[in-house]
């Protein structure tokens, strides 16, 4: 397990304890993240898990991949220099104590 | 609205429905009432990864079990209902029991289409795939079988000929049309699937009608083909189709026409009662269509708990739609029926390509194999209402992210 944690404006944080290996789509939709979805289960398809990885955290994140690249031009909330689709994060050792911000659609 | 809102059927729609509700927080008390034993899950997978096993069945859950009664929604998991009866506003179970409500959302799905039995569609070993119980069975048939025949090449069928494949089988898809995927796509598209199948190993034969399946002792042994050829099998999965479960809204007298009938609102023809998912039917463009698609059933669950809290909203999503076959990724944008036009865009980067798909000057669609750039940039233009020219689009080096933006009102 590992401790995730969803910021989300105007309201309380959620942290959760992840099992290692699941998805932080699946991890933030298992918790009740608001606006994560996920509704293509993680094929990118949907763009509804977009997530602002905290700054601080993005260089052990990592960068998108080709076709994340991709889907990431087509979110509802227009992505940032730290956008990752959650689907495509897998939960790890290393990412114990990650902080992710939650795009909030107008 | 007196009494609750009574939502039958768990699948992708009711799920959508309930899981919006939540999050507008509704007042109204839900009833979400489901025939599987099971919450709401995931479908796509059944053919693909948990298939194969590398999908455990706990990781198929749309919301955690648990998820429904902490929200406040009352669950009815492993209940039948055998009628409606909107006069009463009550819906009846198949062990007599009325629950009364509010308002209705019927998300009663679509089921496979089933091979006559006078053609052995009924001998044990024949399967069709739906819910997670049919994929439990189908998984043990191919686990001790060396040869399976696919009847129908639309995308279930080609996807568990992948599945089947990487779990060692042979296997023989039959499609009775020209092409694999005719009804659903172009021919560009068509001979993708059918050069990727063929490279694994698939057998394709197009063009070929069953004659029956022949078994011995209640057991499918073999299918007999139109062409007088026989071949041998262990398994045979019947892909052909789904058919919309209208049963119990038709005999409550709200109107079906290829489906339950729901307009822009997911209203049917009874005031109280709305309707989302493959069961529906509605007008596009002119002409009434129905989807057999995640993004539909997930779009009029959520859009049918907004109109239901008051929202005034509308359906007008583009439909999107994906499949997942070895080691390419099919994403498809918009439905293509009925272009006049069809051009062809490679990815010299991932290796893919996409088709797109014009009425005229209009685009209407996007398959993309391989290829999300285009599926993103498509999509995005088909929501727009642009209309990128065919021979831009043709054009590899032509930059889609600045089309878009061109096109983009300031």
């Amino acid at each position: 397990m590992v401790k995730i944690t969803w910021k989300i404006a105007g309201k309380d944080d959620i942290t959760a304890d992840i099992p290692i290996g699941n998805t932080l789509m699946e991890a933030a939709v298992d918790n009740n993240v608001p606006f994560i979805e996920g509704e293509c289960g993680g094929c990118l398809s949907c763009a509804t898990c977009h997530v602002f990885v905290d700054p601080d955290w993005y260089g052990t994140t990592g960068a998108p991949g080709d076709f994340e690249e991709d889907m990431l031009d087509m979110t509802e909330v227009e992505r940032s220099p730290t956008s990752r689709l959650s689907c495509q994060i897998t939960a790890s050792t290393e990412l114990d104590g990650l902080v992710l911000h939650v795009p909030i659609p107008d | 609205m007196k009494g609750p809102i009574v939502v039958v059927g768990a699948g992708q729609a009711g799920a959508s429905f309930v899981s919006r509700h939540v999050t507008l927080g509704g007042d109204a008390p839900v009833i979400l009432i489901g025939e599987e034993p099971y919450a709401p899950y995931q479908r796509p997978p059944l053919s693909k990864k948990f298939l194969t096993g590398e999908l455990e069945r706990d990781r198929l859950w749309i919301r955690q079990p648990d998820w429904y009664g902490q929200n406040g929604i009352t669950t009815r998991f492993g209940t039948r209902i055998a009628e409606l009866a909107p006069s009463q506003r009550t819906v009846i179970t198949d062990s007599g029991e009325r629950i009364g409500y509010g308002k209705l959302v019927l998300c009663t799905g679509s089921r496979p289409r089933l091979l006559p039995d006078a053609l052995g569609g009924s001998l044990d070993g024949v399967h069709t795939l739906r819910e997670i119980g049919d994929a439990d069975r189908l998984a043990e048939r191919l686990g001790g079988s060396r040869r399976l025949i696919v009847i129908g090449g639309g995308y279930i069928g080609l996807e568990i000929a992948a599945s089947a494949r990487k779990l060692g089988l042979e296997v023989t898809v039959i499609e009775m049309a020209e092409r694999i995927l005719q009804r659903v796509a172009s021919e560009q598209t068509s001979l993708y699937f059918r050069s990727l199948h063929r490279d694994h190993g698939v057998e394709i034969l197009e063009s070929t009608r069953i004659v029956r399946i022949a078994g011995r002792d209640g057991v499918a042994r073999r299918v007999e083909l139109d062409s007088g050829e026989t071949i041998d099998a262990d398994a045979v999965l019947v892909g052909i189709g789904a058919l919309p479960n209208v049963e119990l809204a038709e005999a409550a007298g709200i109107e079906c026409e290829n489906g339950i009938c729901v307009d822009e609102a997911c209203r049917t023809s009874d005031a109280d009662i709305h309707a989302a998912g493959d069961c529906t039917s509605f007008v596009r463009n002119g002409q009434r269509i129905r989807l057999e698609s995640v993004q539909n059933a997930a779009d009029q669950g959520d859009l049918t708990a907004r109109v239901l809290s008051g929202h005034d909203d509308r359906y007008a999503s583009v439909p999107w739609f994906w499949s997942e076959q070895y080691d390419c990724m099919l994403q498809i944008a918009g439905l293509s029926q009925g272009f006049d036009r069809a051009v062809i865009r490679r990815n010299s980067t991932s290796g893919g390509q996409s088709v797109w798909y014009y009425t005229g000057e209009r685009l209407i669609a996007v398959d993309a194999m391989n290829d999300t750039k285009s599926y993103a940039f498509g999509r995005r233009m088909l929501e727009m209402g642009m209309n990128p020219r065919a021979d831009q689009v043709e054009d590899e080096q032509t930059d889609l992210k600045a089309l878009l933006q061109a096109g983009m009102p300031k």
